[in-house]
């Protein structure tokens, strides 16, 4: 894990430093700037220190939570950055729950009756889901929910008014919306994944000795197919993270989600180096951090590893 | 005359495939009875597992189904049987051991689990009851410090030790009949004889019965007391052990027979081993006649024309050969 | 991580019945090509994905009406003859617009196929060829890259590359390298380790062992012996990161930082029908539409081509 956030932090700084131009350029070259001044903040961001000291330098601040302040609106970025993440990580999570749900029961029935017409069926919707992409998925989305049918809000607000279960009601009826873009796209990739990890177990020897036991089909797909099959879905799941964090920037700018994705577009578009950092930081190191929880549950899922 | 248990009557289980219909066993007639070691030989490929699985209807459907004939079990036909009862046969009445022990445990359970497993659906018991019979079963197949061994997983036991779990699983439930499906095959020869001698012990301990599929005769000749030989779907001969090596009739047999490599056999007496030639035939497109006529070396026009009947050469000796 | 079992419903599971094959004998290319044309979605893909290239292609010539011709009195119409697919806030006609975009999409789904494919396999075949060290420091780059959050990386590239490589290049072509390099960059990971996973199980193989013994310099060895073996699933998923990177390439223009919005690409074309969706949804759904089409024809390909050449993989 360690070395990954290094490296992660190595890509980061090799391309802020290859970035022609320094990104500082635009406050220490701003004519209102006394060249005292300037001079003084180029020597307190050491920009004329060589690479590798500068490398360290910025990874010494990055681990000490220090990672400026946003050019845009002077706030500290970590404090930026706190607010917004709660709501992409409950966005992330809810549509992770929704794709996990619709994909594995869909994927181990689809491979419990192979090139059956739900088989078929179910193929086909996959194929649709992950083919459409998550910037379409909304806007067609919201073309019929908000203003075909008008049900569900298509802008996102922090602030609701409303207390109590009202509260909560608007604020499940405005997640809908970008969880459910976010959960069948992912959903669609599982579906294919589980079952052919279910295909791929239940033409095993041990598959038949369970069925030789005479304890019924149900608990020989629930106990003994599913259960290793879901071995190799724990790790896809986990290494689709980077994936689901490119959809919740994409779902997070449609219906205007006041996560870290969409911080990170404006902040973009708004030239706001520090917070463009902050963010791409942030968000693999939640990939890395996905994927050491993906290794745990594996190694508990698999009493093979704990030996090895 | 002893009870008869299990009773094959013309079965045919046959295979879709993209290709046609794969007639992998193509009428067999099988008969075992109470008590009886019977071995079921043939090359692979010629039915004798996908029979074996057919009895306890292991066969995935599709691609495969039954065309024809009856599986009586103590009188009653299992073709029809739905699947809740099916499973009351299964483990507690038949049960069934694979040739390859490393694959056939389930490697995210102890073993401890997948033998009380058995024991818990077929028998009233609690869990801690059922870990104390696993522990039970362990002991009686030889596994050495069973009360430790109960909670290891798969893949901290040797192939051999696979075995005797398997084997401590079929029999958990007191089975009268074990389907022993090339049991040591994949084993090591020392741990071959050792796991055939389990086996018997195991049969004498329980009054059962064994349908015993190999393709080895060496194995037969020690272990059976019936023979039952197929070759491409069909039973070619039947007959008890000492009929059989002492007189075999069909002319596969015969080669099967002098295939066996012997050592009791002085200097003198020296033979070359022989092998069979050719190849079995296509199972999509049997030939109409007797379906070893391409590669026998007695071979006659009327071998090609019908298929020979199964007729009773001697007392209790069945061969299909016109010979 | 691919699990290993027919992966579409068209390669239909050969019974584990011995003597079920029939003795015919096909050459690897024909069997391929009749494995493929079981898959009928495939089948029929090829022939959507046919139109719609030619179309982007030929479009031009058939249909003459500009790209940029401004027309206010004609602005957010529906369908109609005069523009088949209606017309945007500026009156400019939406069929030709798309037909340009299709383009450069397709073109660049294409080139960072290639610059995908090109350093995966460089990645892939030097992992697999020095063993040790080297192996592990290029595998460890390669998780490391497939840990990396895509979509943000992408973007932060565009961010601080976007201004000095439009320098040199100018908008539209600057624009081109740029999104194809990236895009190129972020996806050689699944060919690098296809690559190397062939290595490794092809090196020991008999036929390369003959080559060595006959003394097969190591550079032959490679391009003759293990590279075409290694062809059917770098193939499949070469055709798969083509619909990828036509996804990432109208992701980056939907969200503003792809192709600068003068410049039509479907998804350039998508963001500014975006904030019209309730008096224009023909805006939005045309280039969504056409993406769609493009990349399921495309992913639906890719899986007949996995059962042609490579039924052992998914994903």
């Amino acid at each position: 894990m360690i070395p990954s956030l290094l490296g992660i932090s190595v890509v980061l700084f090799t391309l802020l430093a290859m970035a022609p131009g320094d990104p500082f350029d635009e406050l220490a070259t701003n004519p209102a700037v006394p060249p005292e001044v300037r001079a003084a903040l180029r020597l307190k961001f050491g920009l004329d220190d060589p690479v590798w000291m500068r490398y360290w330098h910025w990874l010494i601040a990055l681990m000490h939570g220090d990672w400026g302040f946003s050019f845009v609106s002077r706030v500290d970025v970590s404090t930026l950055i706190m607010q917004r993440l709660p709501v992409t990580l409950v966005v992330i999570g809810a549509s992770q729950v929704l794709a996990i749900a619709v994909a594995l029961p869909v994927g181990v029935l689809a491979a419990t009756r192979p090139y059956s017409l739900f088989d078929q069926i179910a193929n086909t919707f996959a194929f649709i889901g992950f083919s459409l992409p998550t910037f379409f998925t909304g806007l067609v989305l919201i073309l019929i929910f908000s203003i075909q049918l008008d049900w569900l809000p298509f802008v996102y607000r922090a602030d609701i008014a409303a207390t109590g279960w009202a509260f909560y009601w608007e604020h499940f009826k405005q997640s809908v919306m970008p969880v459910t873009v976010l959960g069948l796209f992912q959903g669609a990739a599982l579906v294919r994944f589980v079952r052919s990890s279910v295909l791929d177990v239940i033409r095993l020897d041990y598959v038949t000795t369970a069925r030789s036991k005479g304890i019924g089909e149900r608990k020989v797909i629930t106990r003994h197919v599913v259960r290793t099959a879901l071995i190799p879905v724990v790790t896809l799941i986990a290494l689709q993270m980077p994936i689901v964090f490119s959809g919740a920037v994409v779902t997070e700018q449609i219906f205007r989600v006041p996560g870290i994705g969409s911080l990170l577009i404006s902040s973009m578009l708004a030239n706001d180096t520090p917070v463009v950092m902050g963010v791409t930081f942030v968000s693999a190191c939640l990939v890395v951090i996905f994927n050491l929880i993906a290794d745990i549950l594996y190694g508990w899922l698999d009493p093979r590893i704990a030996f090895r | 005359m002893a009870e008869t248990l299990l009773d094959i009557r013309d079965l045919k289980t046959w295979f879709k495939t993209d290709d046609g219909m794969v007639r992998a066993v193509d009428g067999v007639d099988l008969r075992i009875d109470r008590g009886e070691t019977v071995g079921v030989v043939g090359e692979s490929g010629c039915g004798k597992t996908v029979t074996a699985r057919s009895v306890l209807k292991l066969i995935d459907m599709p691609p495969g189904r039954f065309e024809n004939g009856q599986i009586l079990w103590q009188g009653r036909d299992l073709i029809p049987l739905p699947a809740e009862e099916m499973d009351k046969i299964r483990a507690r009445e038949i049960a069934i051991i694979f040739q390859e022990p490393m694959t056939s445990l389930n490697p995210v359970y102890t073993v401890g689990d997948q033998i009380g497993e058995v024991i818990r659906q077929h028998e009233n018991l609690s869990k801690k009851q059922a870990r104390d019979a696993a522990v039970e079963m362990l002991r009686l197949v030889n596994i050495p410090n069973p009360g430790k061994r109960v909670d290891d997983y798969p893949h901290q036991f040797s192939g051999g030790m696979r075995q005797r779990v398997m084997i401590a699983m079929a029999m958990s439930c007191k089975p009268k009949l074990l389907i022993a499906d090339e049991p040591t095959t994949a084993l090591d020869v020392t741990i071959q004889a050792q796991i055939l001698e389990l086996m018997q012990e195991m049969k004498e301990r329980l009054g059962m019965s064994i349908m015993l599929i190999t393709h080895a005769m060496g194995v037969v000749a020690e272990t059976c007391q019936r023979v039952v030989v197929m070759y491409a779907g069909k039973v070619v001969e039947e007959a008890s052990v000492e009929a059989l090596f002492g007189n075999p009739r069909h002319p596969y047999t015969q080669g099967l027979i002098r295939s066996i490599p012997r050592v009791d056999r002085g200097a003198e007496q020296k033979q070359r081993l022989e092998a069979i030639p050719g190849t079995v035939p296509s199972l999509l497109q049997p030939p109409t006649g007797c379906r070893f006529a391409a590669r026998c070396k007695y071979v006659m026009d009327v071998c090609t024309q019908a298929m020979p009947p199964l007729k009773e050469a001697a007392p209790g000796h069945f061969v299909r050969c016109v010979l | 991580m691919a699990g290993s079992t027919h992966a579409s419903l068209s390669a239909k599971a050969p019974a584990a019945v011995p003597g079920a094959r029939k003795g015919r004998r096909f050459s690897p290319w024909q069997e391929a090509w009749r494995r493929f044309r079981r898959h009928k979605m495939a089948l029929f893909s090829a022939f959507a994905l046919f139109l719609v290239v030619f179309g982007v292609l030929a479009g031009p010539f058939l249909w003459r009406v500009p790209i940029n011709e401004i027309d206010f009195a004609a602005k957010l119409q529906g369908p109609s003859w005069a523009h088949p697919m209606g017309t945007d806030d500026l009156g400019q006609d939406l069929l030709s617009r798309l037909i340009y975009g299709g383009r450069i999409s397709i073109a660049v789904g294409v080139a960072a196929m290639i610059v995908a494919i090109f350093v995966g396999m460089l990645v892939g075949a030097l992992a697999g060829m020095a063993s040790g060290g080297l192996d592990a420091a290029l595998m460890w780059l390669t998780d490391l890259f497939l840990s990396l959050p895509q979509l943000p990386l992408l973007l932060l590239v565009i961010y601080l590359f976007r201004e000095p490589v439009k320098g040199v290049l100018g908008v539209e072509g600057g624009a081109f390298i740029l999104i194809v390099g990236v895009i190129g960059a972020t996806r050689w990971m699944a060919a690098a380790r296809l690559v190397r996973a062939q290595f490794l199980s092809l090196r020991e193989k008999e036929f390369v062992e003959a080559a060595r013994a006959l003394g097969a310099s190591r550079m032959r060895q490679v391009m003759m012996h293990i590279l075409p073996n290694a062809l059917g699933p770098v193939i499949v998923v070469a055709t798969i990161d083509i619909a990828a990177a036509i996804i990432a390439e109208s992701t980056l223009s939907f969200l503003g930082l792809g192709f600068p919005s003068d410049v039509p690409t479907w998804g350039s074309v998508l963001r500014d029908a975006k904030d019209y969706l309730d008096i224009a949804p023909h805006w939005a759904l045309f280039p969504g539409g056409l993406i769609f089409i493009t990349v399921l024809a495309i992913n639906f390909i890719g899986d007949g081509l996995r059962d042609a050449l490579d039924p052992r993989r998914v994903l």
